[in-house]
């Protein structure tokens, strides 16, 4: 067959007119468009994949440091030895079967002005729309005391990894009586009932095996994600074992001193066992350098294409983005991505992008057969993405254990859906 | 009606020292701004007054106002003078009071 296909023809085109009428856009190099995306989480892995699907003809590579992803969601059940650390992780072997091409490598400059993003390995990518998806980083200037070798003593485990299996380590080897303090930080932060799901599970490892144990709580907020459910559940569950100290109550963490694995407040010293510091946190390291974040440390983005507000031809998805009354968790990275990825493959194709209403959904464990949730969804309003009324809810007050039992099983199914979808 | 108080004060410091208090208590702060379901005006509920005593001298006052958040935190310096006692009064509307004392030891 000798047809004439469009790169050729594009290529033909340029050749016989004057170069310069073209201001060579990638489109003469692929039909389709290129697109670069940085970061190999749910919202990366998710829009690399999608845009492949939507249009196969779309160049997508995907830059991701490390071989094995490593997941966030569940990881609070490995750190109450609830589940084996290896279920967390998964290749991206599949990510390239469906043809988004590998780069196992950090991106370490981003050139907005000239598209392009050049890896620490030497290799520069060129691209029409650049993905980012870097998901968070502690700033490490947020709480003082608290600094990479202060994360060996006191782990944040925020990061699905060695801080992971550190933490609970740290509690496997703790004495029966030991008491264990956990701080969490004000909002915006990564998985907002992150931190009392493992708050409720590490209470879980205290009663079961160091009854004589506590955990202290302390809390930059007053009220936090499906609090009442978890208040509840500690009443019945954890009464005299986890104590929680709200910001009006004096919990805001103010400093931290390592050397003696002591957490400090405006109003007290609390020495701690085992100290798990949740710190404050901003978008990945990268979207500073691509000039996508603002003084906030997180990303704006326009509602219905996920575009950067301060960088043309860069969307920003996930925890590093500003999604408005979207919380930054795994399956709204996931939900964000896809749309993502259908805005995009719309603008390379020279359509305008639909405006989506988006979903997302979280469990969260208090213990081994006891699930509960929070759902939402979302549409683009006023600039931001808003909560639609009277969609979505918590998990009913006054359910009976079965109700429960059986949100520990959706959760369980919700880990493999989404894990499967991205990954499998 | 009572309210949480917290407050920090150095146990012991030296005389002349610039020591450091910070006082928080629980309360809601309710602006009068607002309104209910039913479209009726909340009336004002705030603390209008904070002030701190050493010794039964006065040492720091404030006057609070409807922008101040829910469960108001004041912290400020003062200088270390003699042992004694600290006190703390806040006031405000529907004759809401409360109080809280701590002591100081000078080296």
């Amino acid at each position: 067959m000798t047809r004439t296909s469009r790169r050729e023809f594009l290529r033909k085109a340029v050749a016989g007119t004057a170069v310069t009428l073209f201001p060579l856009p990638a489109i003469a190099q692929n039909s389709a468009g290129r697109v670069v995306v940085v970061g190999g989480g749910f919202a990366g892995a998710t829009c690399a994949r999608g845009l492949k699907k939507l249009d196969p003809r779309i160049s997508v590579t995907l830059v991701e440091p490390n071989r094995t992803f490593t997941a966030c969601p569940f990881s609070n059940s490995v750190i109450a030895g609830l589940r084996d650390f290896d279920a967390q992780k998964f290749s991206y072997d599949k990510v390239a079967s469906d043809g988004v091409e590998m780069a196992f490598a950090a991106a370490s400059t981003i050139d907005a002005r000239g598209r392009g993003v050049a890896l620490d390995n030497g290799a520069r990518l060129a691209y029409d729309r650049l993905v980012l998806a870097p998901g968070i980083d502690i700033r490490w200037d947020g709480l003082p005391g608290y600094n990479e070798a202060a994360a060996e003593r006191m782990p944040h485990a925020w990061k699905a990894g060695d801080q992971t299996l550190l933490l609970r380590r740290q509690l496997e080897a703790m004495d029966d009586g030991g008491v264990v303090v956990m701080s969490s930080p004000a909002n915006p932060f990564r998985c907002p009932p992150g931190p009392y799901e493992r708050a409720s599970l590490i209470a879980h490892y205290l009663k079961t095996r160091k009854p004589k144990s506590k955990l202290i709580v302390l809390d930059a907020k007053d009220a936090f994600s499906k609090q009442r459910l978890f208040q509840n559940a500690w009443k019945e569950l954890y009464l005299g074992l986890l104590e929680w100290v709200s910001l009006s109550s004096g919990g805001k963490v103010t400093e931290v001193e390592p050397a003696s694995n002591t957490l400090v407040t405006d109003f007290n010293r609390y020495q701690a066992a085992v100290a798990n510091v949740i710190p404050p946190q901003k978008a990945g390291r990268i979207a500073e350098l691509a000039g996508v974040a603002d003084q906030t440390g997180w990303c704006p983005v326009d509602p219905v294409t996920f575009e950067s507000k301060r960088q043309t031809n860069i969307h920003v998805i996930g925890d590093a983005a500003i999604m408005g009354a979207m919380p930054k968790s795994a399956f709204a990275a996931n939900a964000q991505a896809k749309t993502c990825a259908a805005v995009i493959a719309a603008l390379l194709r020279g359509q305008a992008p639909a405006e989506q209403k988006l979903i997302n959904t979280c469990y969260s464990l208090v213990a081994p057969g006891y699930g509960i949730s929070v759902a939402g969804v979302y549409r683009p309003k006023d600039g931001q993405l808003a909560d639609v009324e009277n969609a979505g809810g918590v998990s009913p007050l006054d359910a009976p254990a079965a109700t429960r039992a059986l949100e520990a099983n959706f959760a369980d199914g919700w880990f493999k859906t989404i894990t499967g979808e991205v990954f499998g | 009606m009572t309210a949480r108080t917290l407050v920090s004060v150095p146990k012991e410091a030296r005389r002349g020292e610039v020591i450091a208090i910070k006082a928080l208590i629980s309360h809601d702060m309710e602006t009068g701004f607002r309104y209910d379901n039913t479209g009726k005006p909340i009336p004002r509920d705030i603390i209008t007054q904070f002030v701190c005593l050493y010794n039964g001298i006065e040492v720091f006052r404030a006057e609070l106002h409807p922008a101040i958040s829910a469960n108001p935190f004041i912290a400020f310096y003062t200088v270390a003078t003699e042992s004694g006692k600290i006190e703390f009064k806040w006031n405000g509307d529907n004759g809401f009071s409360a109080a809280e004392s701590v002591t100081i030891a000078i080296a």
